[in-house]
Formats: C-alpha cells, sequence, structure tokens
C-alpha cells in the first residue's frame, strides 16, 4: 500500500445552505484491512461522512485523503476516476437494473474502469461466486430474494478489488435472516483483506463490527475497538429488526441520549 | 502526502455507449416506440412526397424517352393587324426539302363537326374537331391504330374517317365500320387510334383524307398544323429554319412548338407542389423531434438514482452525457429507420397503383438519416447536460 491510510479526514466540515452544520471537524483515519461501522441516528452527520469518505461531495474545510489521494485537488473528472478505481459502494436500496441479469448488473460495475467486456463479465462471474451466487448469474433482479438481491450489489461493488467498500445501511431493506446473509458475505470479504465501512443506524451492526464510530450531531463521540480485529458471531437477530432500534429523539440539542431497545447495546 | 501519479478516468468504448444507450431504451419499450414513432411518421412523410415525385417524374422521363424530344409542330400565328394567319398551301413540300428532316406531314382543320348521326343539332361537336390529315401523319407522330387500318392512298379519296382514342370515346364508338354523321353526310369509320400523348389535339379529332376533305368538306387546302421529326441533334437548327421555310414572306406569322417542352414541364412543375408537401413532412418531424426531447427529459427525471449509481461507480459527467445522448440518437435514428422503410412502401404501393415505376433516390434516405441524427441530438442535448449536472448526491437521494 503506497499510503498509509485508505481513509483520512482532518478537521473536515460541511455546511450545507441554511447554515446547516452538518460535520463540525471529523478527524478519521482507516487502515487497510479494517472493518468498521460509523454508527449514529438519522441527522447525526453519518450519511454527510460517507459522502466525504465516497468522494460525493466536497468538503466546506478540511482535508479527505482517500487513498492518498487529497480530494480538494482533484477535479470532477480526476474524482469520477478515483472512485471508479479505489471505491465500491453497496447502498440499502440495492439500485440493480431490473429485466438485467445478476451477471450484467455486476458486470455493469466494471464499466468505467476501462477493462474490456469480456473480462468484465469474467470478474463478474467471479465476484458472484465470492458471494455464494455462483449458481444465479442468469436470475434477474425480480427472481431473487432481498438478500440475493444485496448480494448481487456487493458483489458489484467488489468486482474491481476497490480498496475500500462503503455500505450504507446494507441491511435496511431486509428482514434479519437476509441482513444476516449480507453481514456473512462483508465478514468473508473481510477476512480475504477488504476494507469495509458500514454506516449505519443499527447499533447491533455496530456491534458486530471489531471498530465502532459513533457519530452525533456532526462530531464523532466515541471510536473505539480495532478495525483490523474479527467481527462478532453473527446472531439470528443480526439486522434491522426490532430487536435494537434507536429511538428519533436525539437532536438538536445535543444532550439526548440514545435509548435502545433490546440488542446488546 | 498527495500522490504524483494523474487519475485519468477510462474511456468508454464506442460499443459501450451504444450498450448502454440501448438498455434504457430496453427499459421502457411502450415509450420509446410511441416516442420514435413521431420520427417516424415525420421521416415517412417526407421520404414518401420525395419518392411518390421521383417516381411521377421518372414516369414522365421514360415517356419522353419513348415519345422522343425531336417532334415539332408548326401552326399559322397572328398576322401584324392581330388576325389568324394561314400557312401557305405548299407549305408541307417546303418544309419535306430541310435536310435533317426525315419525316413531315400536316393537318388542316375543316369547318364542320361530326355526330353520330344526322339527328343531333349541329351545334352539338363534342368538342371533337373534324381534321383532313396527310397520310404519313401517323408515321411521323409515331402513332399506333388501336382497331382498323389508317388512311391510305385508296382511303383518303373515300368518305373514310379514323377517329383519335378521345374522339372515340366521345362519340361512343368502340368498333369500326360503323358510319358517323360529317358535313351532311355519312362517313364510314375505318380506324380508331390508340392515344397520342405528344398531340393530344389528335386524340380529339376525326381524320380524314386532304383529297376528301377539300371534295366533301369545303376544306380550303391550307394545313392548320404541320408536324415533322428531324435528327435530334439538328432540333435547334430546323426550329430557326422552319418558320422562313413554311411562310418566306411573313416567317414572323409562324408558330414552331416543340410539344416534349410540355411534358419536361409537367415533370419541372410537380417539383414547387413537392417543396409545399416536404414543409408539411418537416413539421411533423419537428414535432417527433419535441416527442423524443420530452421522453428524454422524463427519462433523466425518472432515472436520476441509476445517474447517481452510475457516478459512484466511477462515471465522469461526460460519460452520463454520452448516455444519454447515444439514447436520444438511437431513439431517433430507430424512428428514422421505421419512417425510410414506411416512406419507401408507401411510394412502391402508390407508384404501382398508377402504373409508374417506383423510384426512392437514395439521396432521399440520405436525408433522412442526417435529419435523424440532427434531431436526435438536439432533443438529447438539454437532457444530457441535465443528468450530467446531477450532483452524485442529489442523484443518489432521490426518490
Amino acid at each position: 500500500m503506497n499510503a498509509p491510510y485508505v481513509v483520512a479526514l482532518h478537521a473536515v466540515t460541511k455546511v450545507y445552505a441554511g447554515q446547516v452544520h452538518a460535520l463540525r471537524g471529523v478527524d478519521l483515519t482507516v487502515a487497510g484491512g479494517e472493518l468498521l461501522a460509523i454508527v449514529g441516528p438519522s441527522g447525526s452527520g453519518k450519511s454527510t461522512m460517507l459522502h466525504m469518505i465516497g468522494t460525493l461531495d466536497r468538503p466546506t474545510s478540511g482535508t479527505v485523503r482517500i487513498d492518498g489521494y487529497d480530494i480538494a485537488e482533484l477535479s470532477d473528472r480526476e474524482l469520477s476516476a478515483l472512485r471508479g478505481r479505489t471505491l465500491g459502494f453497496v447502498f440499502q436500496q440495492f439500485h440493480l437494473a431490473p429485466g438485467v441479469s445478476a451477471l450484467d448488473n455486476v458486470a455493469e460495475g466494471l464499466l468505467y474502469t476501462g477493462i474490456p467486456r469480456r473480462e468484465r463479465r469474467e470478474r463478474a462471474a467471479a465476484a458472484l461466486e465470492r458471494v455464494g451466487l455462483g449458481h444465479r448469474l442468469a436470475h434477474r433482479p425480480h427472481q431473487l430474494s432481498g438478500g440475493e438481491q444485496q448480494r448481487v450489489a456487493v458483489a458489484r461493488a467488489v468486482a474491481g478489488d476497490p480498496p475500500l467498500l462503503l455500505a450504507d445501511e446494507p441491511t435496511g431493506n431486509l428482514d434479519s435472516g437476509a441482513g444476516a446473509e449480507v453481514l456473512g458475505v462483508l465478514r468473508d470479504l473481510h477476512a480475504s483483506g477488504t476494507t469495509i465501512a458500514i454506516i449505519t443506524h443499527d447499533v447491533e451492526i455496530a456491534d458486530w463490527c471489531p471498530r465502532q464510530v459513533r457519530v452525533r450531531d456532526g462530531r464523532i463521540v466515541a471510536d473505539h475497538g480495532d478495525g483490523a480485529g474479527r467481527p462478532a458471531e453473527i446472531t439470528k437477530g443480526t439486522g434491522s429488526g426490532p430487536p435494537a432500534e434507536i429511538t428519533e429523539e436525539a437532536r438538536p440539542d445535543g444532550r439526548t441520549e440514545i435509548t435502545t431497545k433490546g440488542g446488546r447495546a | 502526502m498527495t500522490r504524483d501519479q494523474r487519475l485519468r478516468p477510462s474511456r468508454l468504448g464506442p460499443s459501450d455507449v451504444l450498450r448502454v444507450g440501448a438498455a434504457g431504451l430496453r427499459a421502457r419499450p411502450t415509450r420509446v416506440i410511441l416516442s420514435a414513432l413521431g420520427i417516424a411518421i415525420g421521416i415517412a412523410t417526407m421520404v414518401a412526397v420525395i419518392g411518390i415525385s421521383s417516381s411521377s417524374r421518372e414516369q414522365l422521363l421514360r415517356q419522353l424517352d419513348r415519345l422522343g424530344t425531336n417532334l415539332l409542330t408548326v401552326s399559322p400565328g397572328r398576322t401584324l393587324f392581330g388576325e389568324q394567319a394561314e400557312l401557305p398551301a405548299i407549305a408541307l413540300d417546303m418544309v419535306k426539302r430541310i435536310g435533317p428532316i426525315h419525316t413531315a406531314s400536316a393537318t388542316g382543320t375543316a369547318d364542320t363537326g361530326v355526330r353520330r348521326t344526322d339527328r343531333i343539332p349541329e351545334a352539338v361537336t363534342g368538342g371533337i374537331s373534324v381534321q383532313a390529315a396527310t397520310t404519313e401523319l401517323l408515321t411521323t407522330l409515331e402513332g399506333r391504330v388501336a382497331k382498323g387500318t389508317w388512311l391510305n392512298a385508296a382511303t383518303e379519296r373515300q368518305a373514310a374517317v379514323v377517329l383519335g382514342s378521345e374522339a372515340a370515346t366521345r362519340l361512343g364508338i368502340t368498333r369500326v365500320g360503323v358510319r358517323v354523321w360529317m358535313g351532311g353526310r355519312w362517313f364510314t369509320v375505318i380506324g380508331i387510334l390508340e392515344p397520342m400523348p405528344l398531340a393530344p389535339e389528335i386524340e380529339r379529332s376525326a381524320l380524314v383524307g386532304f383529297p376528301v376533305a377539300e371534295k366533301l368538306l369545303g376544306f380550303g387546302g391550307h394545313p392548320t398544323t404541320i408536324y415533322e421529326r428531324s435528327r435530334e441533334e439538328a432540333v435547334e437548327a430546323v426550329r430557326a429554319v422552319l418558320p422562313r421555310t413554311v411562310n418566306p414572306e411573313n416567317p414572323n406569322e409562324v408558330e414552331v412548338s416543340r410539344p416534349s417542352d410540355a411534358l419536361a414541364a409537367r415533370a419541372a412543375a410537380a417539383s414547387a407542389f413537392t417543396n409545399l408537401l416536404l414543409g408539411l413532412g418537416a413539421v411533423a418531424l419537428l414535432v417527433g423531434g419535441v416527442g423524443v426531447a420530452n421522453t428524454m427529459v422524463i427519462s433523466v427525471l425518472e432515472r436520476r438514482r441509476e445517474i447517481g449509481l452510475r457516478r459512484s461507480l466511477g462515471a465522469t459527467r461526460g460519460q452520463v452525457r454520452i448516455q444519454f445522448l447515444a439514447e436520444s440518437l438511437l431513439l431517433s435514428a430507430l424512428g428514422g429507420l421505421v419512417g425510410s422503410v414506411l416512406g419507401a412502401l408507401a411510394t412502391t404501393a402508390y407508384a404501382l397503383s398508377r402504373d409508374w415505376p417506383p423510384v426512392v433516390p437514395s439521396w432521399a434516405f440520405g436525408g433522412a438519416s442526417a435529419a435523424t441524427l440532427v434531431i436526435g441530438t438536439i432533443a438529447g442535448i438539454y437532457p444530457a447536460m441535465r443528468a450530467a449536472r446531477l450532483s452524485p448526491t442529489v442523484a443518489l437521494a432521490a426518490q
């Protein structure tokens, strides 16, 4: 690895129009091979952190380095190239093209990397194999379960072997069984060396990760655990099901408590 | 620390651009068909208009080719005092002495009418004129007899008449051997002619021999029209000397015309009408283009999440732009292709129903392709710019 950190945020702030302070000075470093959760209630700024780390948006101040590149110095074209090469995204809503086979959906993820089409399809098949869907290459999204659809999306994100995988509420649309299935895939990818950041409001998933970064009101309030460690066992209840949900009365005075119901939080 | 190595986005190959553009269309077949239909109607109109007018012109040109353009007619003009002039009685013999002329003949209008029976009042002429004709007339006009025979050295002295095709129709005569009432006595119909596009006045005539016309119909012997054919390359030279040859005293009282010019003028006149219809086709095409632009704008609005996803996968703004441009171009090209085929089919069907040779010039197809490409590009530019300007975070947050 050429750079010491895959992600390095330094004093990052983000102010949206109307004086909404989404991030109020965030420092965060992620080394290669870590598995971490960025966790916080809605409105905490974790989505904005995803946008910063994913180079989808630029900070108001502070520096964001991804894979060693200072994104402030990059043009829109260079940022696009950086995303195509360095980052893989998994979204809550899967974002699979309807009517297109799993194989082609995954291959589409490599479209902007300059790899010839035939090799894209070969790599896509290999990526689907990695997430345990080698037998579902020709299935269309509507023929797959929710968990399988999200695994296709994970395969699309990792098909190009990006140094960093960003998962935004990857289990948010899934029941607990399917959520566990997706987390199992992420655990295996982590075990084989992929750096993974999961953005979630679900403390149970956060606790499952070896490193947890807790965000509240645009600041990091806690950061503990060793990202290089092994994730916890996946219990049947892991996922966005009822056992562990953060209630929403967290904002805006900044002093609220997180109350969780059930779970291990 | 910043890396020295510059990041450069990979280029999207042409086949990938096409695939991505086509994928967007495949996802919404109904809408694609409906908006391509607008373009198709416009293109079909233009191709059919061009095709039908080309077929009609081709028909006229082939007819001209068949009939020849070396036929000249000589007729009396007006005197200096504005009275109807007369051709000298020996005009035909004079014309025949002009070197390049290989055949010449004359007709002279007799001042009488032709009727089925003597019971029909004289005022009813049916628009049919009675003409004295020399026996060479059929050769000069390259006409043919549909039924019966043409006048010969014997019948031109008898009470025998040959009817032009139109004259026969108006008189209701379909066979030879019947009698008609001319100049106060019966004439026997011995022949009916086929149509003569170069000499429509003959089609509307009842033709008798010069001798019998002078004897029985009070014809003065002055020809009213002289027809002649010369070598093709000498037509202009012949045309120049004809007035002085026909009437050396008053060459200004002689009118010379070229019947094939009328057909050629008809071919040219058709194009004015064609331009009007082409304008209508262009309006249809414009409306089709607006339809495509509308479809594309809606498509961009609906597919914001896809755009966001592609940006997260590493697509540059330019690549998003080209994706939607390609989609718009494909949509419009699809319409153009269907329209060209429809236009060609319409042309063929119409031409065959009129017995014309179906002709669609290749430039019509070239123009159709060019028009669809231009329309597709113009219709696609604005939606593609909108798609490219969309910020990735806004696009991904879209519901």
